[in-house]
Parts: structure tokens; C-alpha cells; sequence
């Protein structure tokens, strides 16, 4: 087993663990919660990709996550499936084609201009859901109604919260824990260390041989992927699919995911995403300025903390263990 | 005939608001090389300041022409908070990478967004009095609002003050040699920090400027920024950033479009705008007159 692989699993395994025991332990309401984390971090983890990895700031990730919602909703309304795999199907190759499309025109610019144009090729998705409200139900969005979940409906009379909390809640749990298997493997890659030459030093990486736009425009489609895949898992916890999710607000609150938790990290974007949902929801339901709340912690992250939580893990156990070895030995 | 003229006129009205916030924003990164993503929440600001000043005098009397100029307040206010935002939260952030000042001024518009929902409260300000005392002129067969020719005039009087302010007074002067090299400039005895503040107050005042001359047309009202801000990015991607000339040619082209919009094609008006957007960045990454 090669030493990064257990360095994912030794943190990973008791984290899973307890993720698993959890909805026998706490209330429905909190694991439907914590459900709504997950499906974030796979949308941070995809984005992350992007900014982390290949050092592009995306400014229009809620396309590819809205793209992966409306796929699912259009699904059940205009093809009748009920299928959840289907559904993940079809999240998973609209926002494929999508993001195929944006990234050839979006990769061949850096920095800012990256950010504007992702920025405006989103706003032209949630424009068309927001105006063609005869397809997409407008600002009304589109109902979806529970799916079966491995060819298992959720059955008569049964309550949709204790759905939620038990079998959709496990259901999200595996797709994020392959999801995240899956984008560890990418980014320890050699094309996942081709993206970081292309972050550090663009010409260089050139110059050793990696197509640099080709390269861009695959993480830009398997981020897009794995965002839409987290959009398409996230419409039945909700139960709608709104233009919202395509406005751009929500790509800023994807980047606020994954600088609260630390973009210099592979965890970082999972636990911002997690933390960041618990921040919200207690935000919204604690007050009306919950915008404004939410505004001064990202202020004074920027100021006090660019590395995230993460980051600032990393700087209390360095020092810990320094102070450890510091000590004289009794 | 006189639909197309109206049909200018409108297109005309909207370039001129915008101009003001697309131009501001642009004379901010020109400056400074920050992307402020609360600019369209100081427009707002200003929105609000002027609505709720003109509100506490006008008090039911006809509007007097003494009236008009408390709109002024407006830029005014949004000038005073950039002026003491800039300082503060920008300053600090210089030196670190472009990521860290868009997710500052991120920050900075959920701030403001609420903030503006905190002091006036969830409800739209109104001042339509200022709209109807100016009464309206007939063109041809068709009525217009004399209010909407005097934005587009103030609007035009903006992009020609602002143009000599820049590029015929010696202030304007210093703040091109630190466009175009901060360091020289720095090293030639200019104040930075100094130019900065003022750069960031300037651009403040045009989008609350902006913000005050929409109110007797518009009102003010929640959520207004946000929208403003999209528009002005689609200028100044067209214009390129930075440019003044390109945020002119941009928010006219944008008021073309968005009025031909209207009256065509109403459901596709918005996604046209992003894609016109989208294929000039295509064909010139650095907009119609940026420098790349």
C-alpha cells in the first residue's frame, strides 16, 4: 500500500465509521443535515480541483451543480424516471456535456478573466431557467418526487423525513465516500501532479512536455462532473430544483466552502463545506442579517486566516508536536 | 419613426446609468487591479442614501429644482464609505494573491447587502415625486419622461468630467503613472496609498451617482446591487477592464442590446448579454479596448 493511500485512511477510516453509526445516535433532522453537507463537499471537491489543484478561481460552479439539478428534474417530469442510479446518470452526463462545452472556451484564460467568463457562462444557464419558466417551472422550479433507491422505493405511508435520514442519508454517504476515493486517486495521479505543475509555474510545466490547455480543460470537466454529480444528489433532499442553485451567489458560496475549510488541502473543501452548511443553517434560522453573518466570517478568514480551518489545524499540531519534542525527556 | 427614437432614447437612458457603475468599477481596477464585487451594493447605497435624504425633505411638497441637487447626497455617501473601506479592508490585502481581494470584496457585498436591508428595512424607498415634477415632453406622437433625458445628460455631463478630470488635470496624471506601474510611480514620489484611497472614493461616488439619478425612476430596492453588478461586468468585459472609453462603448452596446431585448426577444434578453459577454472575451480576452 503506497504511503499517501494510508495516509487517506488512517484519519478516513474512523471518520467514515462514525458517519455511519451517527443516524442511530442523533436526530433525523441533524443527519439530513449533515446529508446536505456531504453532497457540498462533493461539489468542493470537484471545485477544488479547479482552484487548488490547477490554480483557477472559478466564479461559476453553480452552473455545473444546477446543470446536474435541472438534468434530474427534467428527468423525472419529461422522461418519467424514478430510478435514482438513472437520475446520478443523467446529473452526471448533462454536466459533463456542459462542462465540456464551457471549459473549451473557458481554459485557454487565466486569473481574472477566468473567473469573469465562468462567472458570465453561468449567468446565461440561470437566465434560460429563470425566463423559460414553461420548461424549467421559472422561479416556481420543478417538483421531484422521492426516487427508488436501488430499485427500492421509499414505500406507502412511509415518512419521507425518516426516508431522508436513514436510507438516503447512507445513500449519499457511499457516493461521497467513492467520490472522494475517486478524486484522491486523481489528484495523486501524474495527472494530478501535471495540474500542480501547471498551478506552480505554467511555462515550465510547458516546457517538460504537459499540454497545458488540454490538461486544463479535463480538470475542468471532471470538476464539472463531480459538481453536477452533487447537484443531482442533492434534489431530492430538497425536493425542488430552483434557479438559485444556478445563480451565482452559489458558485460564491462554493468558493466560500473551500476557502473556509483551506484550498492548499485535499480535506480542506470537505470540511469547509460541512462546517460552512452548519454555519448557514444556524445563521438563517438565528437571524434575517444571516448574509451579513456569514459576511464577516469569510472578512475575517481572509484577514486572520487565508488557510482555512485546515490550515490552521495543521499550524496547531506543528507546533504541538514541536513543544512534544522540545521536552526534556523525565 | 418616433418609436425608434424612443426606442434610443431608452436605449441611451440605460447606457448612462450603467456607464456610471461600469465605469467606476473599471476606474477601480484600472487603479488598483482589484475586482470589486461590492461595487453594485455601494450603486445600492447610494440608492438608498439619496431616496431616504430627499425623502425626509420632500415630505409631500412639489419637488423644487433646489430638490434635485439633495439626490446629490447619494454619491456622496457611497463615496464616504468607500473612502473608509479601502483603509481597511483592502489595504491589508495587496500584497497576497487576486483570489483573497474577490473573496474580500465578496464578503464585503453580503455585508452590505444586509446592511442596507438593516438601516431602511425590507421595503423599497420611493421618491417618484422627483419623476413626476419634472412632467414629460412629446415626441411626435408618443410621450417621454423629462426625467430619463436628464439622466441621459447627467450621464453624459459624468463621462466627459470624469474624461477631463483624468486625462487634463494633474491629479488625473498621477493616477495613470500608478495604473500603469505602481512601483515607478512610488519610486517618482507619488503618495500609493494615498491615490489608492482616492481611486477607490472616485469610482465609489460614480456608482453611487449612479444609484441616486435611478431612484426617482426606479426607487430603491433590495437586491438592486447584485443585478447592477452583473450588468456592469458584462461592460466592462466588452469595454475591457480598466478602460474608460471601454466602459462607454460597452454600456452603450449593452443599452442597445438590452432594449432590442426587451422589445424582441424578452425571454432570451439576459442570455444574450452574458453571451455577447462570453464571445468577446472570445475574440479579444482583454475587451474591445483593455490592454491584456
Amino acid at each position: 500500500m503506497p504511503a499517501e493511500t494510508r495516509r487517506l485512511l488512517v484519519p478516513a477510516g474512523p471518520i467514515v465509521l462514525v458517519l455511519a453509526i451517527l443516524p442511530w445516535v442523533v436526530e433525523p433532522y441533524q443527519t439530513v443535515l449533515l446529508s446536505y453537507g456531504l453532497v457540498f463537499a462533493i461539489a468542493a471537491l470537484g471545485f477544488n480541483l479547479l482552484l487548488g489543484y490547477t490554480g483557477l478561481l472559478s466564479f461559476g460552479h453553480s452552473a455545473y451543480f444546477g446543470v446536474g439539478a435541472y438534468a434530474v428534474a427534467f428527468a423525472v417530469k419529461y422522461l418519467k424516471v424514478g430510478s435514482m442510479e438513472l437520475l446520478l446518470l443523467a446529473g452526471i452526463l448533462a454536466s459533463a456535456l456542459v462542462a465540456a462545452i464551457f471549459g473549451l472556451v473557458c481554459v485557454r484564460y487565466t486569473r481574472i478573466f477566468f473567473g469573469i467568463l465562468t462567472l458570465a457562462l453561468s449567468q446565461v444557464l440561470w437566465s434560460l431557467a429563470f425566463k423559460f419558466f414553461w420548461v424549467t417551472g421559472g422561479t416556481d422550479g420543478l417538483r421531484v418526487p422521492t426516487p427508488t433507491l436501488l430499485g427500492v422505493s421509499m414505500g406507502a405511508g412511509q415518512d419521507k423525513m425518516a426516508f431522508l435520514a436513514h436510507r438516503y442519508y447512507y445513500y449519499v454517504l457511499v457516493v461521497f465516500v467513492a467520490a472522494t476515493a475517486v478524486m484522491w486517486v486523481i489528484v495523486h495521479s501524474p495527472f494530478g501532479k501535471a495540474l500542480q505543475a501547471i498551478r506552480d509555474n505554467e511555462t515550465r510545466a510547458e516546457f517538460v512536455g504537459v499540454q497545458v490547455w488540454h490538461y486544463r480543460w479535463i480538470a475542468f470537466l471532471i470538476s464539472g462532473v463531480f459538481t453536477g454529480l452533487a447537484g443531482a444528489l442533492w434534489v431530492p433532499l430538497n425536493g425542488l430544483t430552483t434557479p438559485d442553485i444556478l445563480y451565482w451567489q452559489f458558485s460564491g458560496e462554493i468558493v466560500f466552502f473551500t476557502v473556509l475549510g483551506g484550498f492548499k488541502t485535499f480535506a480542506g473543501p470537505i470540511v469547509g463545506a460541512v462546517v460552512f452548511n452548519y454555519l448557514k443553517t444556524f445563521a438563517v434560522g438565528y437571524t434575517v442579517y444571516w448574509q451579513m453573518f456569514l459576511g464577516v466570517v469569510l472578512v475575517t478568514l481572509v484577514l486572520a486566516l487565508p488557510t482555512g480551518i485546515m490550515g490552521m489545524v495543521a499550524r496547531l499540531a506543528q507546533k504541538w508536536s514541536q513543544k512534544w519534542k522540545r521536552a526534556p525527556a523525565p | 419613426m418616433d418609436t425608434l427614437l424612443i426606442h434610443i432614447l431608452n436605449s441611451l437612458l440605460y447606457a448612462a446609468v450603467l456607464f456610471l457603475i461600469a465605469g467606476g468599477l473599471s476606474l477601480i481596477y484600472g487603479v488598483m487591479r482589484i475586482v470589486n464585487l461590492a461595487h453594485g451594493n455601494l450603486y445600492a447605497f447610494g440608492a438608498f442614501v439619496a431616496a431616504w435624504t430627499v425623502g425626509l425633505l420632500v415630505d409631500g411638497a412639489t419637488p423644487t429644482p433646489l430638490l434635485y441637487l439633495v439626490l446629490l447626497a447619494g454619491p456622496l455617501g457611497a463615496a464616504a464609505l468607500g473612502a473608509v473601506l479601502e483603509p481597511t479592508l483592502l489595504r491589508p490585502l495587496y500584497k497576497r494573491p487576486e483570489e483573497y481581494q474577490l473573496l474580500i470584496t465578496f464578503g464585503l457585498l453580503l455585508i452590505l447587502e444586509d446592511l442596507i436591508r438593516l438601516i431602511w428595512g425590507p421595503y423599497p424607498l420611493s421618491v417618484s415625486a422627483l419623476f413626476e415634477g419634472m412632467g414629460s415632453l412629446n415626441i411626435g406622437e408618443s410621450i417621454y419622461p423629462t426625467y430619463n433625458l436628464a439622466v441621459i445628460v447627467v450621464g453624459g455631463l459624468a463621462a466627459a468630467g470624469l474624461w477631463a478630470f483624468i486625462y487634463r488635470t494633474q491629479f488625473g496624471v498621477v493616477l495613470r503613472a500608478t495604473s500603469q506601474n505602481m512601483r515607478m510611480a512610488q519610486a517618482m514620489g507619488v503618495n500609493v496609498n494615498r491615490v489608492y484611497v482616492q481611486a477607490f472614493t472616485l469610482g465609489c461616488f460614480m456608482a453611487g451617482l449612479g444609484g441616486a439619478i435611478v431612484v426617482p425612476q426606479q426607487g430603491a430596492v433590495l437586491g438592486m446591487g447584485v443585478d447592477a453588478l452583473i450588468l456592469a461586468f458584462v461592460v466592462v468585459v466588452i469595454g475591457g477592464l480598466g478602460s474608460l472609453e471601454g466602459a462607454l462603448v460597452g454600456a452603450l452596446m449593452v443599452g442597445v442590446v438590452r432594449e432590442l431585448g426587451i422589445t424582441f426577444f424578452p425571454e432570451v434578453e439576459l442570455a444574450v448579454l452574458y453571451l455577447m459577454a462570453a464571445v468577446v472575451l472570445l475574440i479579444r480576452p482583454a475587451g474591445l479596448f483593455g490592454r491584456a
